[in-house]
């Protein structure tokens, strides 16, 4: 388990960085905004990033415990279903997906 | 009730700018405030100890990071990739000084404040409304966004006091939650080649450096992005459609 100074560091790496993300546009106005590659970036970034975030979330719930490795494809399955017909609504996707990993590991 | 203080404000008293600016942040909260309650829940059920909830959601607010980094902390994940994570998932936040109007803000502590408190649910009201914002309606939404937040993580926090079983699988909420973020950012073909870039760095992270699979994705994936931009980027670039976004 990770001891005080380990949070209090993660803490304070994760104000600086977004308070500096988030202020600092308004004081540089133009130069990082103007960039051609940070614009390009800004579009492509997110389906990426968020892939990755996607798969690495996965990963972890599924190393270590293989047999967690089925529940884990059925509740994507239900996650994304949800998803694309029940109208983007988060809250719903993520508690039907979430609803049905729990009872899948449960019932196993 | 909004479009009757828009259209009708002979015959109505003008709203407060507290009360609008609360009235602003119900829609989102709605969906902040499970979220928070689903934030404390996990932070106990990590076994972190509790006051990283309120902690985490004042240092950073930033709803999913928070929620990635419960299992980082556990998992006493190096700093490094902790920084180059936040980096990289709140890179976004850059872009919405475009629109975000700051410039009502006058007093330097609200002005500290608001940019503090852009988080999505701020700058997605405000790029949505043409409503007239001043400072008081501006940070009162910032604000009551907080606190649905906070709030939410700690009656989490409670909920776990009051019912301390362990509900194993309860943390897939977070890969839930990336998988529809993911679908959302994913709206047209345009974004294809990005998601395949993401996930084949991915890949070949896990495979050739299984103990630091994110941290080396995450780069891998901004080098083929970079590389992208300079042998392909600069014609889409300087096309007119590169405003579609915007």
């Amino acid at each position: 388990m990770p001891d005080t100074w380990y949070i209090v560091a993660v803490l304070a790496i994760v104000f600086s960085i977004t308070f500096a993300l988030r202020a600092v546009p308004f004081a540089a106005l133009g130069p990082l905004r103007r960039s051609a590659l940070v614009k390009q970036l800004s579009h492509w970034m997110p389906a990426g990033i968020l892939v990755i975030l996607a798969c690495s979330t996965v990963k972890g719930e599924v190393l270590g415990s293989p047999e967690h490795l089925l529940p884990a494809v059925v509740a994507v399955g239900v996650t994304v279903t949800a998803h694309l017909l029940g109208g983007r609504r988060t809250l719903l996707s993520v508690g039907l997906g979430t609803f049905s990993y729990v009872l899948l590991v449960n019932l196993h | 009730m909004e479009d009757v203080n828009h259209t009708a404000i002979v015959s109505a008293p003008p709203t407060h700018p507290i009360k609008a600016g609360i009235k602003d942040s119900f829609a989102a909260g709605l969906g902040m405030f499970p979220l928070g309650i689903a934030f404390g829940l996990l932070v106990v059920q990590s076994g972190l100890p509790w006051w990283v909830a309120p902690a985490l959601s004042i240092s950073g607010f930033a709803g999913s990071l928070e929620l990635l980094l419960i299992g980082m902390m556990t998992a006493m994940t190096p700093l490094a990739t902790v920084a180059l994570t936040t980096l990289l998932v709140n890179f976004r936040h850059v872009f919405y000084s475009f629109t975000f109007p700051l410039h009502v803000v006058k007093s330097p502590l609200a002005k500290t404040y608001s940019m503090y408190a852009l988080i999505d649910e701020a700058y997605a009201v405000t790029a949505a409304s043409k409503g007239n914002w001043n400072s008081q309606r501006l940070i009162s939404m910032q604000v009551a966004f907080q606190a649905y937040w906070v709030g939410g993580g700690l009656t989490g926090l409670a909920v776990a006091a009051v019912l301390p079983i362990r509900i194993e699988g309860l943390e897939f909420a977070l890969c839930a939650l990336f998988v529809t973020l993911t679908l959302d950012a994913v709206k047209s073909r345009k974004e294809l080649p990005s998601l395949v870039l993401g996930a084949a760095s991915y890949t070949a992270a896990v495979l050739f450096m299984p103990n630091a699979a994110l941290f080396a994705g995450l780069v891998m994936f901004v080098f083929l992005l970079v590389a992208r931009h300079f042998f392909f980027g600069r014609k889409t670039a300087s096309t007119p459609t590169g405003e579609d976004h915007a």
